[in-house]
């Protein structure tokens, strides 16, 4: 087994008595100027720290809760351990301290459609926040549909990047829901589940979102209130369509005046890793499939090649084709698990940071939109003041009274609106340079996991061919 | 000694402006150059070349299965026209794809096709040669004639060739259709060895076919994961010229590993094709000249049989008995002549196959690990390339991991 190390550089203080401290606004200067080299130092499993909560997390992953479904055999759940790791060094540096995990429960039974499957959400924090050090909820998919849609409407418009939940899947779902248990529902579940899991983690990993009132009534409350608005269909949903083909004829009509250069360099960095993003999922997501087509063809000529050594008259040489198919038997499973591996940590985090790139790209656009808004009071006071200068020249007193209060009124409003544009661009800053720094951290974590999927595949298959080899030579 | 080599040439297209190889349309582009080396006193020089196109070696393969003296020898089997299908479906494809494809892919793409053109090529002539040796080693196969014309000829053999077809017609080519109904059926088998060798045969070409067609399909998968890993590439190194984080150096190392891969993943897909699905190919065929012969025996058998019939037949009429006679003894010299010669090779033929298989078993699972032990390689040095701040931090880290390893 090949083991990783690696080892610290920097500084890091990290001490437990940062953890319980509730300071806001001083620390969250920390996040942002970080020497970047810094963050190598971070993503190991061998910075000591001497929290309470370290040989929780050490250890193997959760511990399983006692299912009826049978967690698909071929996915690498040990990984998702390791990504707690290093989600909780980060945390730590930053001061905050929670960490969750999923579980799935089982289908709750209902008639046909009605029934739904169940998630436990475990969370484990050291924060003042919460009432308890660790703590269970059972929670249905709506529910996290639920409460991104709630904390989209509060935080959306004034600039925070919310993270965007899962899709909904009506076909993978129906599966599920009919009773087969076969690989291929499983994997539907076990996907669901690791999405709704970095969904949670992406949110309680921002410092403004985990203190809101939803998150925590969402991570700590026994019983939630049932979302509905979240169903496809309902008028919730139909308005949700309604403003989403606004907005985007909207942002076709306004044209803003960026007088700031740094947010027309982002917007365009935007744009293109949305492309090279996509494109990347595309690639990869076709690797994936190729990869798991190798495995077919693998297994199929194992066969055939064992059928062919059976009918060899040749002893050893029969042996020797036995030994080939065995290999290839071997090395087909072998790549069957690299290509969940490549889908687990290749393909989502992409498929992830697609999502999120449209939720930053939503987020210039509220930058845009409270623009338009200041713009438009902004005329508005100006015909008004016109219209006063009309009034006082016809000298009309009372309507004149009218008039400079509804100036006054606009004024204000003009004001606000300036306040707000400034508010948003500034927590726009704030937040991307948040989002970069995730990002980077994110992907080097997943693509570290990766490559060592890759390594140890390439190692063992080292292994069967060498043990291959004097079967062949044997051949006389 | 007689020992042929060959050569070809790669084509290039004279007109066209860039420079992709010129995919053969028809096998007679494909130019070979026969080149023996002989101290045999029937040859006129002892070292000599000549030109030669596909449609010669089918044409010598054709008269020395036609030949009646050679009905007792397995005929090696004749080499398969050279098939540029792939690299032309592949150059399409690149042209096609050309508009939506970075300058680098692209680049990328056509340096696959070209090592896949160059891999068919080498397939072609290896095929080709081999059938040379195996005539050249066989001991009355190399004093046949039209193989010392096929050698010496230093003219154009199309006209032979057409001369050649009208005598011939296809004759032999007719009875070959129903071969396996003969061996399955009717004739009945009076010896053990040809009986065992038949029902081996026989269930071993149905497995070694089956197991080409699987392997075949193995290749591809190779081929198209390493066509993924350049548009992966590609893709990771736009976005890390885009990238002014401190994902960028991540971003370009990453494309260079999965271009590195990649290299591995074509080399690994080429090496399988040699080694395994090219030597199940070629044993197929050669089974299939071993039928061929076994079926040659049985009719040869059904000849005697009914010559004995007919023998019988003249004797109640009492009417051409001599002529009766010597026809049965004929067909029996003839039968006889046929399993005699026909147990060697076939005996000899086993050995070959698994000398063959021995061979090109090790030469693949050695390279595999080699491969793999590259893979390995690579993926070490990117690991911790990305895991490290500074030279110095590497270095003690690929230390640390070289001795783990230990």
């Amino acid at each position: 087994m090949f083991v990783l190390l690696c080892f610290q550089s920097g500084p890091a203080s990290l001490t437990t008595e940062d953890l319980s401290t509730n300071a806001n606004g001083p620390k969250q200067a920390s996040l942002f100027d970080d020497d970047p080299d810094d963050l190598f130092a971070e993503a190991t499993e061998e910075v000591s720290l001497d929290s309470p909560d370290r040989d929780v997390l050490l250890s193997d992953g959760p511990s399983p809760a006692i299912t009826p479904m049978t967690p698909p055999t071929s996915v690498i759940t040990p990984r998702i351990g390791h990504a707690h790791d290093d989600m909780f060094t980060h945390s730590s540096f930053d001061e905050f301290c929670c960490v969750l995990w999923l579980n799935v429960v089982f289908l709750v039974p209902g008639d046909g459609m009605n029934a739904y499957m169940a998630y436990k959400v475990t969370t484990k924090t050291s924060m003042s926040l919460f009432k308890l050090r660790e703590f269970s909820v059972r929670r249905r998919f709506s529910d996290f549909l639920g409460l991104h849609s709630k904390l989209a409407s509060k935080y959306l418009h004034i600039g925070y990047i919310v993270p965007p939940a899962p899709e909904k899947s009506i076909v993978g779902m129906t599966k599920v829901k009919v009773g087969k248990e076969d690989q291929s529902s499983n994997e539907f579940v076990e996907k669901r589940r690791s999405a709704l899991e970095r969904y949670l983690m992406r949110t309680v990993k921002h410092p403004i979102l985990l203190k809101d009132p939803d998150v925590l009534q969402f991570l700590e409350s026994s019983e939630l209130p049932r979302a509905v608005s979240t169903q496809a269909l309902s008028s919730a949903g139909l308005l949700r369509m309604v403003n989403k083909a606004a907005d985007a004829v909207n942002k076709m009509t306004i044209k803003m005046n960026e007088s700031d250069a740094w947010f027309e360099e982002k917007q365009q960095h935007f744009e293109n890793l949305d492309v090279q993003l996509r494109k990347l999922h595309a690639s990869v997501e076709s690797l994936v499939l190729h990869r798991k087509e190798l495995s077919m063809n693998m297994a199929s000529f194992a066969k055939s090649a064992a059928m062919l050594g059976n009918s060899e008259d040749h002893t050893a040489l029969s042996r020797a084709l036995s030994q080939l198919a065995e290999v290839e038997e071997k090395i087909d499973q072998l790549q069957q698990d690299q290509a969940n591996a490549d889908f687990y940590f290749l393909s989502e985090l992409l498929g992830d940071y697609v999502r999120l790139i449209t939720a930053v790209k939503g987020v210039f656009d509220q930058r845009m939109k409270t623009w338009q808004k200041w713009q438009d009071s902004q005329m508005m006071l100006q015909k008004k003041r016109e219209a006063e200068a009309k009034l006082q020249f016809n000298n009309k007193p009372d309507k004149l009274q009218q008039a400079k209060d509804e100036i006054k009124e606009l004024e204000m409003k003009v004001q606000q609106g300036e306040r707000d544009f400034e508010q948003i661009s500034k927590t726009i800053r704030k937040e991307v340079g948040r989002f970069e720094k995730e990002r980077v951290k994110d992907f080097k974590s997943t693509v570290i996991q990766y490559l060592e999927t890759l390594l140890q595949t390439q190692q063992q298959m080292i292994k069967y061919w060498e043990a291959f080899l004097p079967e062949a030579k044997a051949i006389s | 000694m007689l020992k042929a080599t060959l050569k070809t040439k790669r084509l290039h297209s004279t007109q066209s402006v860039s420079d992709t190889p010129h995919l053969p349309q028809l096998s007679r582009e494909v130019k070979f150059t026969v080149h023996t080396k002989t101290t045999l006193s029937s040859f006129q020089k002892p070292e000599f070349s000549v030109p030669r196109q596909h449609e010669d070696f089918i044409w010598l393969h054709d008269t020395l299965v036609e030949t009646e003296d050679y009905a007792g020898l397995i005929i090696p089997p004749a080499p398969p026209k050279p098939d540029f299908e792939g690299p032309r479906e592949k150059m399409h494809k690149l042209g096609e794809g050309e508009a939506t494809m970075t300058k680098e892919e692209y680049t990328k793409m056509k340096q696959e096709l070209e090592a896949e053109y160059l891999a068919v090529f080498k397939k072609t002539v290896q095929v080709h040669e081999i059938f040379l040796q195996r005539l050249s080693s066989h001991p009355i196969l190399n004093k046949d004639r039209n193989f010392q014309i096929f050698l010496e000829y230093d003219q154009d053999l199309s006209v032979r060739r057409k001369n050649a077809k009208e005598m011939f017609g296809g004759f032999f080519k007719n009875m070959v259709k129903s071969a396996d109904e003969v061996l399955i059926s009717g004739v009945k088998e009076v010896d053990d060895f040809f009986e065992q060798e038949k029902t081996f045969l026989l269930d071993y070409y149905s497995k070694i076919k089956d197991s080409t067609a699987k392997a075949e399909k193995m290749t591809r998968s190779h081929k198209n994961i390493a066509d993924d890993y350049i548009r992966i590439s590609a893709t990771l190194n736009s976005l890390s010229s885009d990238d002014s984080t401190a994902n960028k150096k991540h971003l370009e190392k990453m494309s260079d590993l999965f271009e590195k891969l990649r290299k591995v993943e074509g080399r690994v897909a080429s090496d399988q094709e040699l080694k395994l699905t090219e030597l199940l190919r070629y044993y197929m065929r050669d089974i299939q000249a071993a039928k061929d012969l076994l079926y040659r025996r049985a009719r040869a058998l059904a000849d005697y049989e009914n010559s004995n019939k007919a023998l019988d037949k003249a004797r109640l009429k009492s009417k051409d008995i001599p002529q009766a006679e010597e026809h049965q003894q004929q067909c029996l010299q003839k039968f006889d002549k046929l399993s005699e010669s026909g147990k060697k090779e076939l005996t000899s033929f086993k050995g070959r196959r698994v000398v063959a298989f021995r061979k090109n078993l090790i030469e693949m699972a050695e390279l595999e690990i080699k491969h793999a032990k590259v893979r390995s390689s690579i993926q070490l040095y990117y690991i911790c390339f990305i895991m490290c701040t500074n030279e110095l931090q590497y270095a003690w880290g690929i230390c640390k991991i070289l001795c783990e390893q230990i």
